[in-house]
Formats: structure tokens, C-alpha cells, sequence
């Protein structure tokens, strides 16, 4: 196990390496000045001179990696050529945002995802079936945008059930400590903020939750489909349990080990619908901070969210590799 | 087809003085033919195919049946007009036809879907080939690059390549086919590893057969299946991809009827004129369904042993 994760370690480094050298390119495959893209064609001489100094961009290009990359590795993302703030602080504050959005997403998506793919695989082909078949199809096909955008205004414009956006209604404030509005509006002691961070955060999060609900239904109901074929199943069965009891704590329980290690592979995706749904739902994440910084060429910050974003992935997909490792050793000694 | 002969079932072939038989008096039944029956058998292979062949025909035909420049502002004083029979999906905030505007879009996203599609198809499945054929370093390089591509969640890389590159529909193409690559070369290389030690192409080796011609002629054609179902599942997700960065005003530039643009365009008027969100969304819906449909049949035409 030592030697697989060590392995897989080391195989991390020239990924990582490969991603900030893709992020460090980016701003310079800018056509022309990047700049003078950035400050706009009626920037004085002096800042442009300014910004061009600040960035580095008058040293050669390997010393400027290294010097970019040194001061990465010691937590600085640079300044935002805006409004002038440390990138790694607000950075912060939206990355907190957007994992609360994901975190409550991903347990919507695999409560009704996996729920629905044991229903399916137990009433296997039957109408149920059928319609939840369709129905992930469906939900794969459909623009995540689109259905937020419908549920906004079927329920928060139509019937105001939910509000469409933000993260709290704008008379009510939160000491902010970790971040996330349902672990400080807990730490206050609030029982009202609490609920009311929570009604923010249902649609927003629901609409996230269907990236990775189908995908999670079909591989659920495939998974079951596998384990119920199996020869302890039958054996269970054929000893007399309930069938309850040969569902949840033979086949399920084994079903399941698949799916929880596809949840963590789904982050990608849920950090790109996480872009989507956060412009929609004025939601202050990483997605909308980095889209805005985009449309106003604020390329620090765009740097510095890419960055975190795709270490954040490698990170996660190596945990979850290991993990299925430590649950499945035949992984271990292949490849 | 005679490539794929070889991926025969072998319960088709019965007993050997019966196979000699049958040859004669029955037409032969290919891989290729039993996948095609498969997949008209298939609910799901057969909706996929009607779906797809109205929007190729709806994107064909627009401008034989519609001969009007959908880009055009038509008239104010009928902006924003609910779906009426001469507007069946109603008009946008500049007075033009919707409906004649998602129809016109289908050429747009299919076009995407289809262009993309080819070049990651061709880009990745060669870089899958070289990496699974000739390995070691070839593959620790190609497969590294392709990790590295695979590390970032693709719509930010997508997007952070248009807002460098620009905005427009070759950089949408361009940016949506990069993202697409590493699935390819990853589906490629896992064939091509098990391929490679098959007698046949042991044999072809032996004769004398080049590299090339062995990739190409022993080792491609048999790993075709699992690359026409990615393929079908790709124009799909490179539809769905590009209407995102359309939406996001970073993809094809309005007054293109581009559907991801259309939507973004009707988001301040949701509450009063939702159509012009519904129509533009239901398309893009619609037209992906129809390729994941479609995807999904094949692969259970194509791959009968993973159906359960």
C-alpha cells in the first residue's frame, strides 16, 4: 500500500508541474501585449510600465517561471490588477463559498441518485425503470444553466418559495469564520440565519446536485444489478433473511464501493457546473469570481483560480484512487 | 467490414462442418449487420436516430424552407411576443422570430458537435495508437500530456482558452476539441494494450507487416467500437459544451442564433417573456438527447456482453 501510494505520488509531481506550466503559458498566449489587454488601449505609459515590471514580464521567460512558481509554492497568487487585493485572500472566502455549494450538492445528488438506481435496479424493467432510464438521459442532456434558470422562475419569480440568489437575504449580516454560512450561522447560535442561509442554498445546490444525480442513478442500478447476481445474495436469500435486510446490508453495502469512489471523480464536474450555476445564482464562489475576472481581463486572478482549481481535482482524484486501493488491492498490483 | 469479422461471436459460427452450410444458404452476418439490427432492436438506439436525423434534416433544410438571415433585427414594434401560430415560439427583445432562430441555431451547434468531434476522434485516437502501440517513453509522454489536459475541470480550462484566444466559433471549436482529446487517447490506448498481443497482429509482425500498417489496418479496426460509441457520446457533450461557453457570452458571438447566446439573451426578460429561455434550452436538450440515445444503443449494439 506504502509503495502504491508513493508511487502515485511521484507520478503527481510532473501533472502539477505540467498544470502550472499550462497556467503560466496562458497569459502569455495572449495575442499582443497581454498588458495592454489587460489595462486597455488608453493606459498611461507609466502603468503599463508599472504592471509590466510588477509581473515580471521584462526577464526572460524561464526566470520568470521559476520566480512565479517560487512565489506559488509560498501562497502567493499575485494581485488582483483591479481592485488591487492579495488574490490568495479573497480566494479564501470564494473557494469556501463554492465548497459549500458543492458539498450540499453532491449529498442532494447521492441521496436521490443512488435512490433512485436501487429503486430502478430492484423494479428492473419495468416502467419505473424505464422512466428513471429516461430520466438520467435526460438530465445528462440538459443544460445545468437552463434548469436553473427554470426553477428560478418557476420558483423564486412565479411563487417567490426561494430566493434567486445570493447566499443570505441582504438585511441580514454573519460574522464570518470558516467560511461556510451554515457552519457560522451555527457558530452564532442563530437558529433563523441558519435557516435562511440554508433556503439560499437549496435551489443553487439542487441545481448542481443534477450533474452528478444521473450519472450516480445508472452506475447505482448497474452496480446492483452486479451484486444481486452474486453468490452471497443468493445464499442470503436462500438462508431465509428478509428481503429488506438482503437489499441494504448484503447487496448494497457492496454496491455501494463503486459509487462512493465515482463520487469524488464527479468533482471536475461539479466544479465546472459549480462555474455555471454560481453566475446564475449571483452565488460569491470561485466559478463566478474567476468568470467575472475573465470578462474584465483581471488575468491574476484567473491564473490563481485556475491554479487552485486544478490542483484541488489532482488532489482529490489521487485520495480517491488510493482510497479504492485501500478498499480493492487488485487495483494495487495493476498498471 | 472484413477487418471486424475477426470480432465475430464465436455462438454464430456453430459447428464447424454447420458454419460451412450456412455460409451458402444464408447471407453472412457481420458484426457490423448484428450491431445494426441491435440497435434498431433497441428503444433507445431507435428514438437517438429519429432525434438526430430531424435536427440534420431541420439543419439542412433551413435555409432551403427559411430563406431569411436570422441575424437580422426584424421589427421592434413586435419584441418580445408570446408564442402565438405565427410565432410558435414567440419573438426576442429585438422583434425576431424565435422559432426561425432556434432552427437556424441547429446549424451552428451541429456543425460544433460534428467538426469537433472529427478532430478529437482523429487527434486523439492516433496519440492513443502511438502511446498504447509503441509504449514506454512515447506513452509516458503522450499519456503525462494528456493528465495534464485531464487535471484541469475542462469548462474552466475551455473557458480560460476563449478568454485568451478570443471569443467565436473556431475558438469554441478549438477549445472544446482540446478538452475532448485525453478520452480518446485513453479509450485507444486501453484497446491497443490488449490488442497488441493478439496472434493476428503477431503474425502480421511476422510477415513483415510496418508499424504503421499494423496500427492502422490490424489494430484500429478492432478497436473501432468503443471509438464510434465515444464518438456519438462526444458530439453530444461538444453541443452541450459549446452552448455553455455561448451562454456565457464567450462562445459564437451574437447576432448568431447560436442557443447557449439565445438563452443568456432572455435572462433579463425571464419574468415576463420566459420563452425566449425555454426554446433555445429545450433544443440544445433535445439535440443531446438524441446523440446520448443514440450513444448509449450502440454501445449495447456494439458491445452486447455489457448489457445486463
Amino acid at each position: 500500500m506504502g509503495q502504491y501510494i508513493a508511487r502515485r505520488l511521484l507520478a503527481l509531481i510532473p501533472v502539477l508541474l505540467g498544470v502550472s506550466l499550462v497556467v503560466f503559458m496562458l497569459i502569455r498566449m495572449i495575442p499582443g501585449d497581454p498588458v495592454i489587454i489587460m489595462l486597455g488601449e488608453r493606459a498611461r505609459p507609466e502603468d503599463i510600465e508599472r504592471v509590466r515590471e510588477e509581473m515580471g514580464f521584462n526577464r526572460p521567460i524561464y526566470v520568470q517561471y521559476i520566480e512565479w512558481m517560487g512565489r506559488i509554492v509560498r501562497g502567493d497568487l499575485g494581485t488582483s490588477i483591479i481592485n488591487r487585493t492579495a488574490v490568495m485572500d479573497e480566494l479564501k472566502y470564494r473557494l469556501s463559498a463554492t465548497v459549500e455549494m458543492i458539498v450540499v450538492g453532491m449529498i442532494i445528488g447521492m441521496i436521490i441518485g443512488i435512490s433512485i438506481g436501487i429503486i430502478s435496479a430492484l423494479r428492473r424493467n419495468t416502467w419505473i425503470d424505464l422512466v428513471t432510464t429516461a430520466g438520467a438521459l435526460i438530465g445528462v442532456s440538459m443544460p445545468i444553466y437552463w434548469l436553473a434558470l427554470i426553477l428560478i422562475y418557476a420558483l423564486a419569480v412565479n411563487r417567490q418559495i426561494f430566493p434567486p440568489s445570493a447566499r443570505l437575504d441582504a438585511n441580514l449580516e454573519v460574522v464570518r469564520r470558516s467560511g461556510f454560512m451554515l457552519i457560522d450561522t451555527l457558530l452564532m447560535g442563530d437558529i433563523r440565519l441558519f435557516g435562511n442561509a440554508l433556503w439560499h442554498l437549496i435551489l443553487p445546490s439542487f441545481v448542481l446536485s443534477t450533474v452528478v444525480m444521473p450519472i450516480l442513478a445508472r452506475l447505482t442500478r448497474a452496480s446492483m444489478l452486479e451484486v444481486m447476481r452474486q453468490d452471497y445474495v443468493r445464499t442470503a436469500e436462500a438462508k431465509g433473511l428478509v428481503r429488506r435486510v438482503v437489499i441494504v446490508r448484503h447487496a448494497l453495502k457492496n454496491a455501494l464501493l463503486p459509487i462512493v469512489t465515482v463520487v469524488g471523480l464527479q468533482l471536475g464536474g461539479l466544479l465546472g457546473g459549480a462555474l455555471l450555476t454560481e453566475t446564475i445564482f449571483s452565488w460569491p464562489g470561485m466559478g463566478l469570481w474567476t468568470y467575472r475576472a475573465i470578462l474584465s481581463r483581471d488575468y491574476p486572478i484567473v491564473q490563481g483560480a485556475v491554479l487552485v482549481s486544478a490542483t484541488i481535482y489532482v488532489v482529490v482524484n489521487l485520495l480517491v484512487d488510493i482510497s479504492y486501493a485501500y478498499l480493492d488491492p487488485r487495483i494495487r498490483y495493476s498498471d | 467490414m472484413s477487418a471486424t469479422a475477426s470480432l465475430q461471436p464465436s455462438d454464430q459460427s456453430g459447428g464447424q462442418s454447420g458454419a460451412l452450410g450456412n455460409l451458402s444458404t444464408q447471407p453472412p452476418r457481420s458484426l457490423s449487420r448484428d450491431a445494426w439490427r441491435r440497435l434498431f432492436a433497441s428503444w433507445n438506439g431507435r428514438v437517438g436516430l429519429i432525434i438526430i436525423l430531424i435536427a440534420l434534416a431541420t439543419a439542412l433544410l433551413a435555409p432551403v424552407v427559411n430563406p431569411y438571415d436570422p441575424t437580422i433585427d426584424s421589427d421592434l414594434a413586435n419584441a418580445r411576443l408570446e408564442p402565438s401560430v405565427s410565432h410558435p415560439f414567440g419573438t426576442d427583445r429585438l422583434g425576431r422570430d424565435v422559432f426561425r432562430r432556434v432552427v437556424h441555431g441547429t446549424r451552428i451547434s451541429l456543425t460544433i458537435g460534428f467538426v469537433v468531434v472529427i478532430f478529437t476522434s482523429v487527434t486523439g485516437t492516433v496519440l492513443g495508437l502511438i502511446a498504447g502501440y509503441f509504449g514506454k517513453s512515447f506513452d509516458t509522454i503522450i499519456m503525462r500530456l494528456m493528465d495534464i489536459v485531464l487535471a484541469f475541470p475542462s469548462i474552466l480550462l475551455a473557458i480560460a482558452i476563449v478568454a485568451v484566444r478570443g471569443p467565436g466559433i473556431f475558438n469554441t471549436i478549438l477549445a472544446v476539441a482540446l478538452v475532448g482529446m485525453p478520452g480518446y487517447a485513453r479509450v485507444v490506448r486501453s484497446m491497443v494494450l490488449s490488442l497488441r498481443e493478439r496472434d493476428y497482429v503477431d503474425a502480421a509482425r511476422m510477415i513483415g507487416s510496418s508499424d504503421t500498417r499494423i496500427m492502422f489496418l490490424h489494430i484500429l479496426p478492432n478497436s473501432l467500437s468503443p471509438i464510434i460509441v465515444q464518438m456519438t457520446l462526444g458530439v453530444g457533450g461538444a453541443i452541450l459544451f459549446a452552448a455553455a461557453l455561448g451562454f456565457l457570452g464567450l462562445g459564437v458571438q451574437p447576432p448568431a442564433p447560436e442557443w447557449g447566446a439565445m438563452i443568456s439573451d432572455g435572462i433579463p426578460f425571464l419574468r415576463q417573456s420566459p420563452h425566449l429561455v425555454f426554446f433555445p434550452g429545450m433544443a440544445i436538450m433535445l439535440t443531446v438527447l438524441g446523440f446520448n440515445l443514440l450513444g448509449d444503443g450502440l454501445r449495447d449494439a456494439l458491445d452486447p456482453q455489457l448489457r445486463d
